[in-house]
């Protein structure tokens, strides 16, 4: 599909960005382009449902006049439109204030050093092939038993993008990557109890996605496990999160921790910096290197060189996660974190899923979260939540219809363990995390 | 016709693209067992402003064009969409779709000129309605009078932000259908900080129209004097209490309890796919007596609004339930064909570069004839959830969330003391049967919805009248 070539050809388009800018005066300029090319096969009921063919564009640039700010973009690449799109991001910068710390990165910290993240693997198939894929999948869900009883059908995606980052520093830098992803939903009808479940897998590289019958067969399984589920009555317990949704937890507490909420003092974590914010037992931190990993990458959404760090050890927080701008105004430098964390892990701990269960003995474990509910600068949380009752560390029946609430505070603080059972599907890489008590509202 | 001139000026002029240019490329869609095909013309210029620190700290300005090509055959759908408006990339796209049925000959197509009946909107340019410097100043007046309001007051963040979109839309009957439609949005959001406790309080809204909306009365002040008020109560808030209890909604934007309890598990494809918990329900009772729903695309003005949808369909007002009976769903061309109906112009789309499904519009209930206050008495304990920040429904279960922004106890008869946000979490199919008070307070959202489905976000509206809900389950933390 697409290859050094092209990158080459679209760094060109972004150097002609910034040389435009330069010549209508900007005095500092960045720009981005993306290209993304992609098949979409959906199949239901054993047959096809949609065939999309996805071709997109697009530019965007931030030019500076002095201190002064104006961004524009656009899904036109011509000549002319990139001239206008400069035009207009000129214009803007016009009328922005100045801002003391707006700006490009720092120079030193830009990324010098490109290694080859082995994320560029373009999968070969047809729709056809892709269609058969899609249909073994589903087929396997809904033969599984004859509880399954109806399907929102599977699907194949698979997609290419070409990234391109440049600015008036002399940074230019672009890289190509993939993704391809295969899922499957059903439905299980039992009396009056309806339910749907899914199970999806996604990968760079198409030999790891997990086999289509695995992702049929969990389907199912997932979806008639919740059948019949039921509420239950309001009350104070553990709670269990899987380590499907526990990455929420984390990303919650990212959030908290990042730039823009700490300058704007709209965090729970303000000035935790060096303190206990989680058990002594917790360690987190980035891991953007990773060789073929879906966060990965050698510099941020400036251009700032990633790096493996540490966000947290002993239960302490270590480091914020900063961009250029949020790390000037609190007074820091950036953290290589314009556009968030990259592979955030968890150390995983030594109890699998069982005797996860067995450690909290009588509580809730959580597989599903609903709506907002999140309040990043009180900490204030109350989801709705799906999932099953648990006593004696043996799951009992499945649940739904409850709320579950607590403060974030004291969640992450509370935290009694951390699986071994780690979902490596995500930007955020946990096992199943176990909350020693919360507020449970239900019937 | 002017709309459609205007279009075909935004649009295809500017691509050399011909009427003969699109007979051509629906020509080559229509393949012999094509049912339906479309092709949807889209040109969206935006901007948006962000006041923050007492500066114009953020400006930006994108167009977004393309053209997306479509051709379903019986329960099949071919679609691709190119950026790059030209007749060779658009017959490649069309020889791409088309594979979706039989092989064979080009159709033979004549373009008819559909006139628009109404327009519920104004067709200028929002983005020009405005001078920049009026924005500037408009944002600078909004963040210096909000400032006064409380010395409590920390931060205020303020937006601003308008769009100027033109579609155009062909379909296989050879009709080519055409709309302008402006979208203009402000929020004000403060955070308030005493004794080291810190809270926020939000407050926006817009429409179909341009930035006069909110220099008229003086909205945009009146959002900055509602964020205040709000992040206030805030800083007073106690935790909420935990577990099931009679739930009075107040009137506007709590309305999204019938975007997310019913709305999406009336949509169309759900329901032909017998996926939602609404399936097969026509003409049962999924409510109490007291309540009429209805998406009506044809409001003037509002955000949710829509002359035509993105399939060149006419929007309607469609009446959903009608005292406490269902009455139907929201379709869009695909499904209602499928399910032998008509289309009940809710076939939306985010962009060209995304499939149309059925959406909702602007989702309502209709007055009842109590007096607000008289709800309010009539419960001893239970609580009163004035506003709400976003939801999400469940559509096969059933299962809705919503979370409460501002809330307050009701201790006999009387709304007592404030409580922090607590999530709602009900049943669609059986939480308006436990409607047992409706208000005369009828009031629609400010203009401030956005709404999700399988990625594509689409603007819409909800409102309704003050509800009396008998036993609703509370997620807080006060057990």
């Amino acid at each position: 599909m697409q290859n050094q070539q092209e990158v080459n050809r679209l760094k060109d388009i972004v150097q002609n960005l910034l040389d435009e800018a330069k010549q209508q005066g900007a005095t500092a300029a960045e720009a981005g382009l993306s290209q993304e090319d992609g098949l979409s096969v959906s199949v239901r009921l054993g047959d096809v449902e949609t065939i999309e063919h996805h071709c997109s564009q697009g530019l965007g640039i931030t030019v500076y006049f002095g201190q002064r700010k104006g961004s524009a973009s656009t899904t036109d690449l011509s000549l002319a439109s990139i001239k206008e799109t400069v035009s207009a991001a000129c214009s803007i910068a016009r009328y922005t204030s100045e801002d003391e710390y707006a700006g490009l990165p720092e120079q030193a910290l830009l990324a010098t050093h490109f290694p080859d993240l082995d994320l560029n693997h373009p999968w070969a198939i047809s729709a056809d092939e892709a269609i058969a894929l899609a249909i073994e999948c589903e087929d396997v869900a809904r033969n599984y038993d004859v509880e399954i009883t109806n399907s929102e059908g599977a699907s194949v995606n698979t997609h290419q993008g070409i990234h391109v980052l440049g600015n008036s520093l002399g940074f230019l830098e672009g890289s190509l990557t993939t993704r391809h992803s295969l899922s499957c939903s059903v439905l299980a009808q039992r009396g009056e109890s309806m339910q749907r479940d899914y199970w999806y897998s996604v990968a760079r590289n198409a030999n790891n996605l997990e086999a289509a019958v695995e992702v049929g067969k969990k389907a199912a399984q997932r979806t008639l496990r919740r059948l019949e589920g039921r509420s239950l009555s309001t009350r104070q317990c553990p709670v269990l999160y899987s380590a499907e949704i526990a990455s929420g937890l984390l990303s919650s507490f990212v959030g908290a921790i990042s730039g823009g909420s700490l300058y704007r003092k709209s965090s729970f974590l303000l000035n935790a910096l060096d303190t206990q914010v989680f058990p002594e037992f917790v360690h987190i931190h980035e891991q953007p290197h990773l060789k073929g990993a879906l966060g990965s990458s050698a510099y941020d959404n400036e251009g700032v060189a990633t790096q493996a760090r540490d966000l947290v050890t002993d239960g302490i927080l270590r480091s914020y996660v900063l961009g250029s701008y949020s790390a000037r105004k609190l007074g820091l430098h950036s953290t290589g974190n314009a556009g968030g964390v990259r592979n955030l892990t968890i150390d995983p701990g030594v109890l699998d899923f069982d005797s996860l269960l067995k450690q909290m003995d009588t509580g809730l474990l959580v597989t599903e979260l609903m709506g907002q509910g999140v309040n990043i600068l009180t900490g204030d949380y109350s989801r709705g939540a799906a999932g099953f009752w648990v006593e004696n560390g043996q799951i009992q029946y499945p649940v739904e219809e409850i709320t579950i609430a607590g403060n974030l505070k004291d969640m992450l603080r509370n935290i009694v363990a951390i699986g071994g059972d780690v979902d490596y599907r995500g930007n955020v890489r946990t096992g199943s995390i176990l909350v020693e008590r919360m507020s449970i509202a239900g019937q | 016709m002017k709309i459609l001139n205007l279009a075909k000026q935004a649009i295809l002029v500017p691509a050399g693209i011909q009427d003969a240019d699109i007979e051509k490329i629906m020509g080559r869609l229509l393949g012999p067992s094509v049912d339906a095909a479309d092709i949807y013309f889209q040109s969206s210029h935006s901007e948006s402003w962000v006041m923050e620190g007492g500066i114009i700290k953020e400006g930006s300005h994108s167009i977004e064009q393309g053209v997306g090509v479509r051709a379903v055959s019986g329960e099949k759908t071919g679609f691709a969409y190119s950026d790059r408006i030209e007749l060779p990339v658009l017959l490649e796209a069309a020889n791409n779709v088309r594979a979706i049925g039989r092989q064979g000959q080009d159709a033979q197509i004549g373009l008819i000129h559909a006139a628009n009946s109404v327009q519920y909107y104004p067709v200028a340019n929002p983005l020009k309605s405005l001078g920049e410097q009026q924005k500037i100043d408009l944002l600078r007046q909004v963040d210096a009078e909000t400032r006064k309001l409380d010395h409590r007051i920390e931060e205020v963040i303020i937006s601003l932000s308008g769009v100027h979109e033109t579609i155009l839309v062909a379909n296989q009957d050879g009709s080519l259908a055409a709309d302008i439609r402006p979208l203009v949005r402000m929020n004000v959001s403060v955070i308030v900080v005493e004794n080291g406790r810190r809270e926020q309080g939000s407050m926006g809204g817009g429409g179909r129209s341009d930035y006069n909306y909110f220099v008229d009365l003086n909205r945009a002040l009146e959002y900055g004097r509602e964020a205040v008020r709000q992040a206030l109560v805030n800083l007073e808030a106690q935790e909420a209490p935990a577990g099931n209890m009679t739930v009075v909604l107040g009137s506007g934007w709590p309305g999204i309890l019938l975007h997310e309890a019913i709305g999406h598990g009336l949509e169309g494809d759900f329901n032909r796919k017998g996926t939602s918990a609404f399936s097969g329900r026509v003409g049962e009772r999924v409510a109490s007596d007291l309540c009429t729903v209805v998406d009506d695309g044809t409001l003037p003005g509002r955000r949710g609004s829509l002359s035509i949808d993105d399939e060149g369909t006419p929007t309607e007002n469609t009446v959903l339930i009608e005292n406490g009976i269902l009455k139907g769903y929201m379709q869009d061309k695909l499904n209602a064909r499928l399910m032998g109906v008509k289309s009940t112009g809710n076939g939306r789309r985010e962009s060209y570069a995304s499939l149309p499904m059925p959406r909702m519009t602007n989702t309502y209930m209709l007055a009842g004839k109590h007096n607000p206050e008289e709800i309010i008495k009539s419960v001893k304990k239970g609580l009163y959830a004035k506003n709400f920040a976003g939801g999400q429904v469940d559509i096969t279960s059933g299962k809705f969330v919503f979370s409460a922004s501002e809330a307050y106890l009701i201790e006999n008869g009387k709304i007592t003391r404030p409580v922090k946000g607590a999530t709602l979490i009900g049943n669609g199919p059986d939480v308006l049967t436990k409607v047992s008070m409706v208000g005369s307070d009828l009031a629609l959202d400010s203009g401030v919805g956005s709404c999700g489905k399988e990625g594509q976000s689409v603007p819409v509206g909800v409102g309704q009248p003050t509800l009396k809900i008998d036993g609703i389950t509370v997620g807080g933390t006060s057990v």
